[in-house]
Protein backbone atom coordinates (compact mmCIF):
# COMPACT_ATOMS: atom_id res chain seq x y z
CA UNK A 1 0.00 0.00 0.00
CA UNK A 2 2.64 2.36 0.92
CA UNK A 3 4.35 1.41 -2.14
CA UNK A 4 1.67 2.06 -4.11
CA UNK A 5 0.89 5.59 -2.81
CA UNK A 6 4.48 6.72 -3.67
CA UNK A 7 4.04 5.47 -6.66
CA UNK A 8 1.34 7.85 -7.49
CA UNK A 9 3.09 10.95 -6.26
CA UNK A 10 6.26 10.27 -8.09
CA UNK A 11 3.85 10.40 -11.55
CA UNK A 12 2.67 13.44 -10.06
CA UNK A 13 5.75 15.18 -9.77
CA UNK A 14 7.03 13.76 -13.38
CA UNK A 15 4.65 15.05 -14.92
CA UNK A 16 5.20 18.55 -13.26
CA UNK A 17 8.44 18.25 -14.38
CA UNK A 18 7.53 17.49 -17.88
CA UNK A 19 5.26 20.64 -18.75
CA UNK A 20 6.30 23.21 -20.80
CA UNK A 21 8.92 25.36 -20.16
CA UNK A 22 6.93 27.94 -21.40
CA UNK A 23 3.99 28.22 -20.00
CA UNK A 24 1.34 29.55 -21.88
CA UNK A 25 -2.04 31.25 -20.37
CA UNK A 26 -4.36 28.41 -21.95
CA UNK A 27 -7.77 27.73 -19.67
CA UNK A 28 -6.55 24.76 -16.88
CA UNK A 29 -8.80 21.83 -17.76
CA UNK A 30 -9.68 18.99 -16.06
CA UNK A 31 -9.39 18.07 -12.13
CA UNK A 32 -10.21 21.26 -11.67
CA UNK A 33 -13.47 21.25 -9.52
CA UNK A 34 -16.25 23.31 -10.75
CA UNK A 35 -15.67 26.92 -10.33
CA UNK A 36 -19.33 29.18 -9.31
CA UNK A 37 -19.63 31.56 -12.17
CA UNK A 38 -18.75 35.27 -10.76
CA UNK A 39 -16.22 33.55 -8.42
CA UNK A 40 -12.68 34.36 -7.48
CA UNK A 41 -11.94 30.68 -8.69
CA UNK A 42 -13.63 30.88 -11.32
CA UNK A 43 -12.01 34.08 -12.38
CA UNK A 44 -8.26 32.29 -11.55
CA UNK A 45 -9.06 28.55 -12.59
CA UNK A 46 -11.02 29.26 -15.65
CA UNK A 47 -10.66 32.54 -17.10
CA UNK A 48 -6.70 32.38 -16.03
CA UNK A 49 -5.55 35.05 -13.80
CA UNK A 50 -2.47 35.74 -15.27
CA UNK A 51 -0.03 36.60 -18.09
CA UNK A 52 3.31 35.83 -18.81
CA UNK A 53 6.25 37.80 -20.58
CA UNK A 54 8.99 37.32 -22.04
CA UNK A 55 13.08 38.17 -20.85
CA UNK A 56 13.39 42.05 -19.62
CA UNK A 57 10.11 42.55 -21.71
CA UNK A 58 6.57 44.01 -20.74
CA UNK A 59 5.30 43.37 -24.41
CA UNK A 60 2.05 41.98 -24.14
CA UNK A 61 2.61 38.46 -26.03
CA UNK A 62 -0.52 36.55 -28.39
CA UNK A 63 -1.71 34.60 -25.93
CA UNK A 64 -1.43 36.92 -23.26
CA UNK A 65 -3.46 39.11 -25.11
CA UNK A 66 -6.17 36.19 -25.64
CA UNK A 67 -6.15 36.07 -21.93
CA UNK A 68 -6.18 39.75 -20.89
CA UNK A 69 -9.39 40.07 -23.46
CA UNK A 70 -11.10 37.40 -21.12
CA UNK A 71 -9.76 38.70 -18.10
CA UNK A 72 -11.67 42.07 -19.48
CA UNK A 73 -15.18 40.49 -20.24
CA UNK A 74 -15.32 38.99 -17.39
CA UNK A 75 -15.08 41.96 -15.11
CA UNK A 76 -17.11 43.69 -17.07
CA UNK A 77 -19.53 41.11 -16.45
CA UNK A 78 -18.57 40.80 -12.57
CA UNK A 79 -18.57 44.80 -12.13
CA UNK A 80 -19.19 43.71 -8.09
CA UNK A 81 -15.08 42.98 -8.36
CA UNK A 82 -11.93 45.95 -8.65
CA UNK A 83 -8.76 44.47 -9.56
CA UNK A 84 -5.10 45.05 -8.53
CA UNK A 85 -2.44 44.08 -11.06
CA UNK A 86 0.68 42.99 -9.91
CA UNK A 87 3.66 43.15 -11.72
CA UNK A 88 6.78 40.73 -11.42
CA UNK A 89 10.24 39.51 -12.49
CA UNK A 90 11.90 36.54 -12.28
CA UNK A 91 15.23 36.18 -10.44
CA UNK A 92 17.87 37.35 -13.44
CA UNK A 93 17.53 40.95 -13.03
CA UNK A 94 18.80 43.37 -10.15
CA UNK A 95 16.47 44.40 -7.27
CA UNK A 96 15.86 48.41 -8.01
CA UNK A 97 15.84 47.22 -12.03
CA UNK A 98 12.98 44.68 -11.75
CA UNK A 99 11.17 46.69 -9.25
CA UNK A 100 10.72 48.97 -12.45
CA UNK A 101 10.37 46.23 -14.69
CA UNK A 102 7.37 44.75 -12.62
CA UNK A 103 5.50 48.46 -12.70
CA UNK A 104 6.05 48.25 -16.74
CA UNK A 105 4.51 44.61 -16.90
CA UNK A 106 1.87 45.85 -14.64
CA UNK A 107 0.97 48.79 -16.32
CA UNK A 108 1.08 47.01 -19.74
CA UNK A 109 -1.85 44.34 -17.86
CA UNK A 110 -3.49 47.58 -16.86
CA UNK A 111 -3.89 49.20 -19.78
CA UNK A 112 -5.22 46.62 -21.83
CA UNK A 113 -7.76 45.86 -19.91
CA UNK A 114 -8.85 49.78 -19.58
CA UNK A 115 -8.61 49.63 -23.53
CA UNK A 116 -11.32 46.75 -23.22
CA UNK A 117 -13.98 48.52 -21.26
CA UNK A 118 -12.79 48.08 -17.95
CA UNK A 119 -13.21 51.30 -16.29
CA UNK A 120 -10.18 52.72 -14.87
CA UNK A 121 -11.72 53.14 -11.56
CA UNK A 122 -11.79 49.71 -10.58
CA UNK A 123 -8.32 49.16 -11.81
CA UNK A 124 -4.84 49.62 -9.85
CA UNK A 125 -1.48 47.98 -9.91
CA UNK A 126 1.78 47.12 -8.41
CA UNK A 127 5.19 46.23 -8.95
CA UNK A 128 6.80 43.60 -6.46
CA UNK A 129 10.27 43.02 -8.58
CA UNK A 130 11.40 39.83 -8.31
CA UNK A 131 10.81 39.75 -4.22
CA UNK A 132 7.22 37.32 -4.62
CA UNK A 133 8.40 34.49 -6.98
CA UNK A 134 5.86 31.70 -7.86
CA UNK A 135 7.96 28.92 -8.38
CA UNK A 136 11.56 28.90 -6.49
CA UNK A 137 13.67 27.84 -8.61
CA UNK A 138 16.81 28.24 -10.88
CA UNK A 139 15.83 27.55 -14.57
CA UNK A 140 14.16 28.78 -17.22
CA UNK A 141 11.11 27.08 -16.57
CA UNK A 142 11.04 29.00 -12.98
CA UNK A 143 12.28 31.84 -14.71
CA UNK A 144 9.42 31.93 -16.93
CA UNK A 145 7.06 31.20 -14.37
CA UNK A 146 8.31 34.14 -12.67
CA UNK A 147 7.85 36.94 -15.26
CA UNK A 148 4.17 37.59 -14.99
CA UNK A 149 1.24 39.44 -14.89
CA UNK A 150 -0.89 38.31 -11.76
CA UNK A 151 -5.08 40.34 -11.90
CA UNK A 152 -5.57 39.72 -8.24
CA UNK A 153 -9.18 40.46 -7.44
CA UNK A 154 -10.41 42.08 -4.83
CA UNK B 1 22.94 53.08 24.53
CA UNK B 2 22.14 55.79 21.66
CA UNK B 3 24.10 57.49 19.26
CA UNK B 4 23.90 61.02 20.95
CA UNK B 5 26.09 59.19 23.98
CA UNK B 6 28.22 57.66 22.01
CA UNK B 7 29.41 61.10 20.35
CA UNK B 8 29.60 62.96 24.01
CA UNK B 9 32.07 59.88 25.41
CA UNK B 10 33.84 60.22 22.43
CA UNK B 11 34.53 63.61 22.54
CA UNK B 12 35.57 63.37 26.37
CA UNK B 13 37.95 60.86 24.82
CA UNK B 14 39.33 63.69 22.37
CA UNK B 15 40.22 65.77 25.15
CA UNK B 16 42.86 62.75 26.46
CA UNK B 17 44.26 62.25 23.01
CA UNK B 18 47.05 65.02 24.03
CA UNK B 19 48.71 62.59 26.27
CA UNK B 20 50.75 60.71 24.25
CA UNK B 21 52.25 62.41 21.30
CA UNK B 22 50.86 60.98 17.99
CA UNK B 23 53.97 60.79 15.52
CA UNK B 24 54.50 60.36 11.97
CA UNK B 25 55.15 56.59 10.71
CA UNK B 26 58.43 55.63 9.80
CA UNK B 27 59.10 54.41 5.86
CA UNK B 28 59.60 51.00 7.32
CA UNK B 29 56.40 50.39 8.62
CA UNK B 30 54.60 51.45 5.50
CA UNK B 31 52.10 49.10 3.22
CA UNK B 32 51.29 50.31 -0.17
CA UNK B 33 47.53 49.68 -1.61
CA UNK B 34 48.32 49.91 -5.15
CA UNK B 35 45.68 48.86 -7.77
CA UNK B 36 47.97 46.58 -8.96
CA UNK B 37 47.62 44.54 -6.00
CA UNK B 38 48.25 44.51 -2.34
CA UNK B 39 51.85 43.98 -0.46
CA UNK B 40 52.00 40.44 1.63
CA UNK B 41 50.22 40.66 4.69
CA UNK B 42 52.75 42.29 7.16
CA UNK B 43 52.94 40.30 10.46
CA UNK B 44 52.13 42.44 13.70
CA UNK B 45 52.19 41.46 17.63
CA UNK B 46 49.49 42.61 19.16
CA UNK B 47 49.52 42.06 22.69
CA UNK B 48 46.95 41.60 25.35
CA UNK B 49 46.23 44.71 26.75
CA UNK B 50 47.24 44.97 30.47
CA UNK B 51 44.37 46.15 33.35
CA UNK B 52 40.75 45.18 33.22
CA UNK B 53 39.25 42.12 31.82
CA UNK B 54 38.19 43.92 28.58
CA UNK B 55 41.88 44.76 27.83
CA UNK B 56 42.16 41.01 26.07
CA UNK B 57 38.66 41.47 24.09
CA UNK B 58 40.00 44.88 22.68
CA UNK B 59 42.87 42.88 21.43
CA UNK B 60 41.01 40.55 19.96
CA UNK B 61 38.66 42.89 18.31
CA UNK B 62 41.92 45.24 16.76
CA UNK B 63 43.58 42.20 15.58
CA UNK B 64 40.28 40.38 13.85
CA UNK B 65 39.64 44.51 12.24
CA UNK B 66 43.30 44.07 10.93
CA UNK B 67 43.01 40.84 10.00
CA UNK B 68 39.86 41.24 8.02
CA UNK B 69 41.34 44.01 5.49
CA UNK B 70 44.03 41.14 4.41
CA UNK B 71 47.13 44.23 4.77
CA UNK B 72 48.07 42.48 8.24
CA UNK B 73 48.55 39.09 9.22
CA UNK B 74 48.26 38.94 13.39
CA UNK B 75 50.92 36.65 14.58
CA UNK B 76 49.44 34.06 16.83
CA UNK B 77 50.38 34.96 20.62
CA UNK B 78 51.44 31.37 21.73
CA UNK B 79 54.64 32.69 19.43
CA UNK B 80 55.64 35.83 21.70
CA UNK B 81 58.24 36.14 23.25
CA UNK B 82 57.97 38.89 25.67
CA UNK B 83 54.94 39.43 27.64
CA UNK B 84 54.05 43.06 28.29
CA UNK B 85 53.80 44.00 31.66
CA UNK B 86 54.27 47.90 31.36
CA UNK B 87 52.78 49.10 28.21
CA UNK B 88 54.09 52.51 28.69
CA UNK B 89 58.11 51.12 28.24
CA UNK B 90 59.55 50.45 25.15
CA UNK B 91 59.04 46.78 24.28
CA UNK B 92 62.15 44.54 23.53
CA UNK B 93 62.24 44.75 19.74
CA UNK B 94 64.89 41.72 19.69
CA UNK B 95 62.22 39.50 20.78
CA UNK B 96 59.85 40.83 18.09
CA UNK B 97 62.47 40.29 15.57
CA UNK B 98 62.95 37.18 16.23
CA UNK B 99 59.09 36.21 15.83
CA UNK B 100 59.26 38.27 12.40
CA UNK B 101 56.84 41.41 14.16
CA UNK B 102 57.45 44.07 12.17
CA UNK B 103 55.07 46.23 14.28
CA UNK B 104 54.28 45.55 17.77
CA UNK B 105 50.54 46.64 19.67
CA UNK B 106 50.73 47.51 23.36
CA UNK B 107 47.98 49.01 25.15
CA UNK B 108 46.23 49.04 28.57
CA UNK B 109 42.60 48.89 29.99
CA UNK B 110 41.67 50.98 32.67
CA UNK B 111 38.74 51.49 35.32
CA UNK B 112 38.64 54.72 36.71
CA UNK B 113 36.83 56.21 39.66
CA UNK B 114 34.03 58.01 37.64
CA UNK B 115 33.27 54.88 36.06
CA UNK B 116 34.71 55.26 32.90
CA UNK B 117 36.98 53.15 30.48
CA UNK B 118 40.65 54.70 30.01
CA UNK B 119 42.10 52.87 27.21
CA UNK B 120 45.96 53.71 26.06
CA UNK B 121 47.32 51.91 22.48
CA UNK B 122 51.07 52.16 21.03
CA UNK B 123 52.03 51.17 17.96
CA UNK B 124 55.54 49.88 17.57
CA UNK B 125 58.03 49.83 14.75
CA UNK B 126 60.49 47.26 15.35
CA UNK B 127 62.81 47.61 12.62
CA UNK B 128 63.22 51.05 13.55
CA UNK B 129 62.76 50.63 17.02
CA UNK B 130 60.56 53.59 17.45
CA UNK B 131 57.45 54.59 18.56
CA UNK B 132 55.13 55.01 15.66
CA UNK B 133 51.81 56.23 17.11
CA UNK B 134 50.28 56.40 20.48
CA UNK B 135 46.97 57.37 22.19
CA UNK B 136 44.65 57.41 24.77
CA UNK B 137 40.74 57.28 24.99
CA UNK B 138 37.97 57.54 27.78
CA UNK B 139 34.87 56.12 27.34
CA UNK B 140 31.66 54.13 28.73
CA UNK B 141 32.96 50.39 29.56
CA UNK B 142 30.40 49.36 27.21
CA UNK B 143 31.59 51.25 24.40
CA UNK B 144 34.83 49.09 24.56
CA UNK B 145 34.27 47.17 20.56
CA UNK B 146 34.04 50.93 19.22
CA UNK B 147 37.09 52.03 20.86
CA UNK B 148 38.96 48.62 19.71
CA UNK B 149 37.71 49.86 16.53
CA UNK B 150 39.02 53.23 16.35
CA UNK B 151 42.41 52.09 17.93
CA UNK B 152 42.28 49.54 14.60
CA UNK B 153 41.42 52.37 12.62
CA UNK B 154 44.65 54.32 13.88
CA UNK B 155 46.69 51.77 13.34
CA UNK B 156 45.39 51.03 9.69
CA UNK B 157 46.04 54.73 8.63
CA UNK B 158 49.29 55.15 10.33
CA UNK B 159 50.48 52.21 8.19
CA UNK B 160 49.03 52.37 4.56
CA UNK B 161 48.26 56.30 4.78
CA UNK B 162 44.73 54.87 3.61
CA UNK B 163 41.44 56.19 6.22
CA UNK B 164 40.34 52.90 7.91
CA UNK B 165 37.16 51.59 7.95
CA UNK B 166 36.51 49.52 10.96
CA UNK B 167 34.43 51.92 13.01
CA UNK B 168 31.08 51.89 10.86
CA UNK B 169 28.33 49.68 10.75
CA UNK B 170 26.14 48.22 8.04
CA UNK B 171 22.44 48.47 7.40
CA UNK B 172 20.76 45.24 5.79
CA UNK B 173 17.95 43.65 5.10
CA UNK B 174 17.41 40.41 6.73
CA UNK B 175 15.88 37.49 5.25
CA UNK B 176 13.87 34.66 6.34
CA UNK B 177 11.32 32.07 5.28
CA UNK B 178 10.32 30.17 2.41
CA UNK B 179 12.20 31.74 -0.97
CA UNK B 180 8.13 32.75 -2.36
CA UNK B 181 7.19 34.45 0.73
CA UNK B 182 10.61 35.95 2.19
CA UNK B 183 9.92 37.84 5.39
CA UNK B 184 12.78 40.91 5.10
CA UNK B 185 13.90 43.18 7.51
CA UNK B 186 15.83 46.36 8.19
CA UNK B 187 18.60 45.42 10.07
CA UNK B 188 21.97 47.32 11.37
CA UNK B 189 25.18 46.14 12.72
CA UNK B 190 29.28 46.91 13.01
CA UNK B 191 30.79 46.01 10.18
CA UNK B 192 32.32 42.98 11.86
CA UNK B 193 28.67 41.30 12.85
CA UNK B 194 28.36 42.19 15.72
CA UNK B 195 25.64 44.17 17.85
CA UNK B 196 23.04 43.21 15.65
CA UNK B 197 19.85 45.20 15.75
CA UNK B 198 16.57 43.90 14.00
CA UNK B 199 15.08 47.50 13.52
CA UNK B 200 11.49 46.53 11.84
CA UNK B 201 9.15 43.59 12.52
CA UNK B 202 8.75 41.68 9.22
CA UNK B 203 5.12 42.63 9.12
CA UNK B 204 5.73 44.93 5.76
CA UNK B 205 8.17 43.90 3.06
CA UNK B 206 11.43 45.96 3.23
CA UNK B 207 13.94 46.68 0.57
CA UNK B 208 17.13 48.85 -0.16
CA UNK B 209 18.11 50.52 3.28
CA UNK B 210 20.63 53.70 2.97
CA UNK B 211 22.54 55.57 5.88
CA UNK B 212 22.63 59.64 5.87
CA UNK B 213 26.10 61.08 6.09
CA UNK B 214 25.37 61.19 10.00
CA UNK B 215 24.21 57.37 10.74
CA UNK B 216 20.96 58.79 11.94
CA UNK B 217 18.65 58.43 10.02
CA UNK B 218 17.93 55.15 6.95
CA UNK B 219 16.14 55.87 3.81
CA UNK B 220 14.47 52.76 2.67
CA UNK B 221 11.45 51.46 1.04
CA UNK B 222 8.96 49.75 2.42
CA UNK B 223 5.77 47.84 1.20
CA UNK B 224 3.65 48.90 4.89
CA UNK B 225 0.03 49.66 4.46
CA UNK B 226 0.07 47.57 0.73
CA UNK B 227 1.83 50.46 -1.15
CA UNK B 228 5.71 50.46 -2.28
CA UNK B 229 7.08 53.60 -1.37
CA UNK B 230 10.06 55.48 0.28
CA UNK B 231 10.40 56.20 3.88
CA UNK B 232 12.81 57.54 6.42
CA UNK B 233 13.07 55.99 9.52
CA UNK B 234 15.02 57.99 12.54
CA UNK B 235 17.92 55.35 13.96
CA UNK B 236 17.24 56.69 17.34
CA UNK B 237 13.51 56.71 18.05
CA UNK B 238 12.79 54.27 15.25
CA UNK B 239 10.05 57.01 13.70
CA UNK B 240 9.43 56.14 10.12
CA UNK B 241 8.02 58.77 8.09
CA UNK B 242 6.68 58.37 4.21
CA UNK B 243 9.30 60.46 2.35
CA UNK B 244 6.81 62.31 -0.09
CA UNK B 245 3.63 61.27 -1.04
CA UNK B 246 2.96 60.39 -4.83
CA UNK B 247 0.54 58.40 -6.89
CA UNK B 248 2.73 56.06 -7.93
CA UNK B 249 5.68 53.66 -6.52
CA UNK B 250 9.04 55.50 -5.01
CA UNK B 251 11.94 53.68 -4.95
CA UNK B 252 16.15 53.15 -5.01
CA UNK B 253 16.38 55.88 -2.35
CA UNK B 254 20.05 57.74 -1.83
CA UNK B 255 21.15 60.91 0.36
CA UNK B 256 23.16 63.24 -1.16
CA UNK B 257 26.49 63.12 0.54
CA UNK B 258 25.30 66.13 2.55
CA UNK B 259 22.73 64.21 3.41
CA UNK B 260 19.84 67.38 2.22
CA UNK B 261 18.75 65.76 -0.67
CA UNK B 262 17.19 62.00 -1.35
CA UNK B 263 17.57 61.03 -4.86
CA UNK B 264 15.27 57.90 -6.23
CA UNK B 265 13.37 56.81 -8.63
CA UNK B 266 9.23 57.55 -8.86
CA UNK B 267 7.28 55.02 -11.49
CA UNK B 268 4.32 56.91 -12.97
CA UNK B 269 1.88 54.84 -14.95
CA UNK B 270 4.90 52.24 -15.01
CA UNK B 271 6.92 54.53 -15.92
CA UNK B 272 10.51 54.93 -13.60
CA UNK B 273 12.55 58.22 -13.91
CA UNK B 274 14.57 60.07 -11.39
CA UNK B 275 13.25 62.90 -9.17
CA UNK B 276 15.50 64.74 -5.84
CA UNK B 277 13.77 65.80 -3.03
CA UNK B 278 14.90 68.46 -0.53
CA UNK B 279 14.85 66.39 2.76
CA UNK B 280 13.65 69.50 4.90
CA UNK B 281 11.21 71.58 2.65
CA UNK B 282 9.93 68.26 0.91
CA UNK B 283 10.40 69.91 -2.28
CA UNK B 284 10.46 67.71 -5.48
CA UNK B 285 12.43 67.96 -9.09
CA UNK B 286 12.72 65.72 -11.67
CA UNK B 287 15.76 64.87 -13.29
CA UNK B 288 14.83 62.52 -15.86
CA UNK B 289 12.27 62.42 -18.29
CA UNK B 290 12.28 59.54 -20.57
CA UNK B 291 10.02 56.51 -21.59
CA UNK B 292 13.12 53.99 -20.64
CA UNK B 293 13.40 52.65 -17.40
CA UNK B 294 16.36 55.32 -15.17
CA UNK B 295 16.72 53.91 -11.80
CA UNK B 296 18.99 53.37 -9.19
CA UNK B 297 20.80 56.48 -9.19
CA UNK B 298 23.78 57.50 -6.89
CA UNK B 299 25.84 61.36 -6.30
CA UNK B 300 28.89 62.28 -6.79
CA UNK B 301 30.89 62.43 -3.55
CA UNK B 302 30.73 66.41 -4.55
CA UNK B 303 27.03 65.91 -5.04
CA UNK B 304 27.24 67.67 -8.64
CA UNK B 305 26.59 64.52 -10.07
CA UNK B 306 24.43 61.38 -10.09
CA UNK B 307 25.17 57.85 -11.89
CA UNK B 308 22.43 55.98 -12.77
CA UNK B 309 21.16 53.21 -14.48
CA UNK B 310 18.82 53.14 -17.81
CA UNK B 311 17.57 50.97 -20.58
CA UNK B 312 17.24 53.96 -23.04
CA UNK B 313 19.38 52.42 -25.47
CA UNK B 314 18.16 49.43 -25.60
CA UNK B 315 19.95 47.30 -22.61
CA UNK B 316 20.83 48.42 -19.57
CA UNK B 317 23.63 50.76 -19.24
CA UNK B 318 25.52 53.21 -16.81
CA UNK B 319 25.28 57.08 -17.45
CA UNK B 320 25.74 59.99 -15.65
CA UNK B 321 23.94 63.34 -15.49
CA UNK B 322 24.49 66.93 -13.70
CA UNK B 323 22.43 66.63 -10.24
CA UNK B 324 20.69 69.70 -11.86
CA UNK B 325 19.18 67.37 -14.66
CA UNK B 326 19.99 67.43 -18.27
CA UNK B 327 21.15 65.15 -20.90
CA UNK B 328 23.02 62.17 -19.92
CA UNK B 329 26.54 60.78 -20.90
CA UNK B 330 26.73 56.90 -21.13
CA UNK B 331 30.19 55.28 -19.34
CA UNK B 332 29.89 51.58 -19.73
CA UNK B 333 30.24 49.90 -23.28
CA UNK B 334 31.42 46.73 -22.21
CA UNK B 335 29.46 43.75 -22.88
CA UNK B 336 26.73 42.56 -20.95
CA UNK B 337 23.85 44.75 -18.63
CA UNK B 338 25.42 47.12 -16.07
CA UNK B 339 23.38 48.24 -13.07
CA UNK B 340 23.33 49.27 -9.67
CA UNK B 341 25.81 51.88 -10.02
CA UNK B 342 27.60 53.61 -6.70
CA UNK B 343 29.36 56.16 -6.85
CA UNK B 344 32.86 55.95 -4.29
CA UNK B 345 33.23 58.02 -1.41
CA UNK B 346 36.90 58.87 -2.45
CA UNK B 347 35.33 59.69 -6.35
CA UNK B 348 38.12 57.59 -8.23
CA UNK B 349 35.35 54.63 -9.05
CA UNK B 350 32.16 53.83 -9.31
CA UNK B 351 31.23 50.51 -8.42
CA UNK B 352 28.57 48.15 -10.43
CA UNK B 353 26.36 44.88 -10.71
CA UNK B 354 27.26 43.63 -14.19
CA UNK B 355 25.26 40.48 -15.62
CA UNK B 356 27.05 39.02 -18.38
CA UNK B 357 26.57 35.45 -19.72
CA UNK B 358 25.15 33.44 -17.26
CA UNK B 359 26.63 35.28 -14.15
CA UNK B 360 25.77 38.41 -11.78
CA UNK B 361 29.74 40.03 -10.80
CA UNK B 362 30.43 43.55 -9.32
CA UNK B 363 33.15 45.89 -10.36
CA UNK B 364 34.18 48.99 -10.69
CA UNK B 365 35.23 51.78 -13.51
CA UNK B 366 36.06 54.99 -13.30
CA UNK B 367 33.67 57.73 -13.52
CA UNK B 368 34.77 58.55 -17.54
CA UNK B 369 34.19 54.45 -17.95
CA UNK B 370 37.52 53.29 -18.42
CA UNK B 371 39.49 50.68 -16.29
CA UNK B 372 36.70 48.65 -15.88
CA UNK B 373 37.58 45.34 -13.47
CA UNK B 374 35.23 42.89 -11.94
CA UNK B 375 35.86 42.30 -8.63
CA UNK B 376 33.98 39.12 -8.21
CA UNK B 377 31.51 37.24 -10.06
CA UNK B 378 28.86 34.39 -9.25
CA UNK B 379 25.71 32.92 -9.99
CA UNK B 380 24.22 36.21 -8.31
CA UNK B 381 26.66 38.72 -6.99
CA UNK B 382 24.39 42.27 -6.73
CA UNK B 383 24.11 45.38 -4.64
CA UNK B 384 28.04 47.13 -4.03
CA UNK B 385 28.26 49.38 -1.04
CA UNK B 386 31.79 51.71 -0.51
CA UNK B 387 34.02 51.30 2.72
CA UNK B 388 33.95 55.12 3.83
CA UNK B 389 37.54 55.05 2.71
CA UNK B 390 36.61 53.31 -0.99
CA UNK B 391 38.95 50.53 -1.04
CA UNK B 392 36.47 48.22 -0.23
CA UNK B 393 33.40 46.89 -1.24
CA UNK B 394 30.41 45.27 0.28
CA UNK B 395 27.39 43.11 -1.81
CA UNK B 396 25.56 40.45 -1.50
CA UNK B 397 26.11 36.94 -3.37
CA UNK B 398 22.37 34.49 -3.79
CA UNK B 399 23.45 30.84 -4.83
CA UNK B 400 20.86 28.96 -7.05
CA UNK B 401 17.69 27.84 -5.93
CA UNK B 402 17.21 24.23 -5.41
CA UNK B 403 14.30 22.14 -5.61
CA UNK B 404 11.73 24.80 -4.30
CA UNK B 405 14.53 25.63 -1.97
CA UNK B 406 15.64 29.56 -1.85
CA UNK B 407 19.34 29.54 -2.02
CA UNK B 408 21.60 31.13 0.82
CA UNK B 409 21.85 35.04 0.64
CA UNK B 410 24.75 36.05 2.12
CA UNK B 411 27.00 39.24 2.43
CA UNK B 412 30.58 39.34 0.97
CA UNK B 413 33.35 41.82 1.06
CA UNK B 414 36.12 42.27 -1.16
CA UNK B 415 39.01 44.81 -1.86
CA UNK B 416 38.75 47.41 -4.89
CA UNK B 417 41.43 45.40 -6.22
CA UNK B 418 39.42 42.33 -6.12
CA UNK B 419 41.19 40.17 -4.17
CA UNK B 420 40.70 39.94 0.34
CA UNK B 421 36.94 38.03 -1.16
CA UNK B 422 35.58 36.83 2.06
CA UNK B 423 32.23 36.29 3.68
CA UNK B 424 30.58 38.94 6.08
CA UNK B 425 28.83 36.89 9.22
CA UNK B 426 25.09 37.94 9.84
CA UNK B 427 22.87 35.79 11.97
CA UNK B 428 20.38 35.30 9.16
CA UNK B 429 20.62 35.13 5.33
CA UNK B 430 21.03 38.84 4.55
CA UNK B 431 20.91 41.14 1.50
CA UNK B 432 21.29 44.92 0.60
CA UNK B 433 24.10 46.03 2.65
CA UNK B 434 24.56 49.65 2.59
CA UNK B 435 27.97 50.62 4.53
CA UNK B 436 28.10 53.64 7.10
CA UNK B 437 30.38 56.49 6.65
CA UNK B 438 32.84 56.26 9.69
CA UNK B 439 30.78 56.80 12.76
CA UNK B 440 31.25 60.58 13.65
CA UNK B 441 33.02 61.14 17.21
Amino acid sequence: MRTGIYGVMALALLAGACSSPEPTTTTPTGGVARAEPGSVAEFQQVVGDRVFFDLDSSQLRLDARETLTKQATWLKQYTRYAATVEGHADERGTREYNLALGARRAQSVQSFLASQGVPGARLKNISYGKERPEVVGSDEGAWQRNRRGVTSLQ
Amino acid sequence: MTLEKTRRSLLAAGAGMGLLAAMPARAELRLRITPGGNPPPMPIAITDFVGEAVGAQISGVIAADLERSGLFKPIDKSAFIEKIVDPGKVPRFADWRAIGADAVVTGSAQQLGDGRLKVEFRLWDVAAGTQAAGLAYFTQPAQWRRIAHIVADQIFKTITGEEGFFDTRVVYVAESGPGNARVKRLAMMDQDGANNRVLTDGGALVLTPRFSPTLQEIVYMSYQGGQPRVYIMNVDSGRQELLGNFPGMTFAPRFSPDGNRVVMSLATDGNSDIYVMDVRSRSISRLTNHPAIDTSPSFSPDGSQVVFNSDRGGSQQLYVMSSGGGEPRRISFGSGRYTTPVWSPRGDYIAFTKQDGGSFGVGVMRPDGGGERILASSYLDEGPTWAPNGRYLMFFRQSPNSRGQAGAVRLHMVDVTGQNLRSVPTATDASDPAWSPLIPQ
